[in-house]
């Protein structure tokens, strides 16, 4: 209900880059730090999605935790466990939640927020310096993080 | 901070055991000062870290072999420049800091002891602060930029002769309140990544960020040569490089809340030698 409700003033407030019907970064609802619905509707893609946990300028997951099958992307961090073998340990709707907000599954997690907009302190406007301005948006957007998603449910040991 | 520690023993629990470890080596100054480059913390940090280390042991072979030496550290050309404008006279009074100091060796134990409390004044003061004071009000000269070639280089030749000497940085009396506020921003979680300087040099020492090697983040062996832009680095350069990288709104080299900061930074190397100009990648 209280989603249903939400929804309808996000169809008019939304910006315009929002595709209908697309859950944005408030909307998101979590139960113990999953988050069940895709957040698009249109299924995620596994190929994308290891681009998206590889690449500097997009996730730019391996930064942080290192993975196997990405063994051909350079320097992979040890900040976080090694993600392989995620997609035994979690379930789709885990890994969703996860890799929105960590911190609704791990209370203080290190992990940055990927798909969150509010609740910054001193947010900037990527990585110039400066102040956010109006462009300022999630680290990934509904459809990368489906991606990612499918991408780490392939991620079995 | 209770909070963060309950992030690292969650991840603990995850990691695999590949910490990559500071390299056990010893800094040896041109053949004869032995340098501190880890020691015991100072018992205002000893709640969240046993030992403090130098950056030093963080870098490569060759970047810590390259600072062992003089001839070989290219951050002492830099201090070479600033020799010669410690002895040229600038401003309207016609007097250089020699006229005053007289040689660059009454800079000793200068640099160890800031930022610091100055009375006068009524406000505590980096190095840069003091050095822009003399300028403006004994040399009747322009202040340099604060993060600037002149100002750095000069930076770096009064920390060289402080080298291997303690870092001693006064927390209490009237610097505390502004060592507070330092701390608080420490721990602070900033910009979109929600990262505080403690996520990463206090919970990730010894931890591989993609391709960089993270130390303590200390600034003992400011100003650094990096080889990656070839000239000497200040304490507030690096600290807005490092909060830019949290993709936060940074604060402007010279702030009073980068003073604050680098006063509470520099505390936490308390005991570590002074190495100014240092190398890093
Ligand atoms: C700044 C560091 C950092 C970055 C960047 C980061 N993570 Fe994490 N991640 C962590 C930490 C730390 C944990 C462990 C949970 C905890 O203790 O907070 C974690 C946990 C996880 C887990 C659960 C771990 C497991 O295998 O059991 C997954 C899955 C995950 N991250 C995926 C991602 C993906 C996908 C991205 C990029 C889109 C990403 N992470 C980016 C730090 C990071
Ligand atoms: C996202 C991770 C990250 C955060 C957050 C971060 N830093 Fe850093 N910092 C680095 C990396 C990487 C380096 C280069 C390797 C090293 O020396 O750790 C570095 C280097 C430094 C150095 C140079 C150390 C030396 O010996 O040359 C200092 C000083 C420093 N950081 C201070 C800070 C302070 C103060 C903050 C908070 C305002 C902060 N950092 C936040 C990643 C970070």
């Amino acid at each position: 209900m209280k989603r249903s409700y939400l929804a309808i003033l996000a169809l008019v407030a939304a910006p315009l880059a929002v595709s209908a019907g697309e859950i944005t970064p408030t909307q998101v609802s979590f139960s113990d730090g999953s988050v069940e619905a895709s957040l698009t509707g249109v299924p995620g893609d596994p190929a994308m999605g290891r681009e998206i946990v590889g690449n500097k300028s997009l996730g730019n997951c391996v930064a942080c935790h290192e993975v196997t099958d990405l063994a051909d992307v350079p320097f992979h961090g040890e900040i976080g466990p090694m993600l392989d073998g995620a997609g035994d340990r979690w379930t789709e709707a885990e890994l969703r939640g996860i890799v929105a907000n960590a911190k609704m599954m791990f209370e203080d997690s290190l992990m940055p927020s990927f798909y969150k907009t509010e609740g910054f302190i001193r947010p900037g406007n990527a990585y110039t310096g400066k102040a956010a301005d109006d462009t300022f948006g999630p680290l990934l957007n509904a459809q990368q993080i489906e991606d990612v998603v499918a991408y780490l449910v392939t991620l079995k040991d | 901070m209770k909070k963060l520690t309950s992030a690292l023993l969650a991840s603990a629990v995850f990691c695999t055991p590949l910490m990559a470890d500071p390299v056990e080596d010893t800094l040896i100054l041109n053949e004869e000062i032995t340098m501190v480059t880890r020691t015991a913390a100072p018992a205002h940090v000893s709640d969240v870290l046993d030992e403090v280390i130098s950056g030093w042991h963080f870098r490569g072979t060759e970047t810590r072999a390259m600072q062992a030496d003089d001839f070989d550290n290219p951050g002492m050309i830099f201090v070479e420049q600033a020799e010669e404008v410690w002895n040229t006279a600038d401003g309207s009074e016609g007097k250089s800091c020699s006229s005053c100091h007289e040689g660059t060796d009454s800079m000793k134990g200068v640099r160890a002891v800031y930022p610091k409390w100055n009375e006068a004044a009524g406000e505590v003061r980096t190095l840069e602060m003091q050095v822009n004071d003399c300028r403006e009000n004994r040399m009747g000269a322009e202040k340099w930029k604060y993060t600037g070639g002149d100002m750095t280089n000069m930076v770096a030749l009064i920390s060289s002769v402080s080298r291997g000497m303690p870092v001693d940085v006064a927390i209490t009396g009237p610097a505390q309140s502004m060592w507070e506020q330092g701390k608080e921003l420490y721990y602070t979680r900033t910009g979109q990544l929600e990262l505080a300087c403690a996520s990463c040099h206090e919970d990730n020492y010894g931890n591989m960020i993609r391709a960089d090697h993270l130390s303590q983040g200390q600034i003992n062996g400011f100003p650094t040569y990096r080889l990656k832009n070839t000239k000497l680095n200040s304490v507030h350069a690096r600290f807005k490089g490092c909060v830019r990288d949290t993709r936060a709104e940074t604060f402007k080299p010279g702030s009073p809340e980068f003073v604050a900061l680098e006063l509470y930074v520099a505390s936490r190397g308390n005991g570590l030698s002074v190495e100014g100009p240092s190398i890093r990648n």
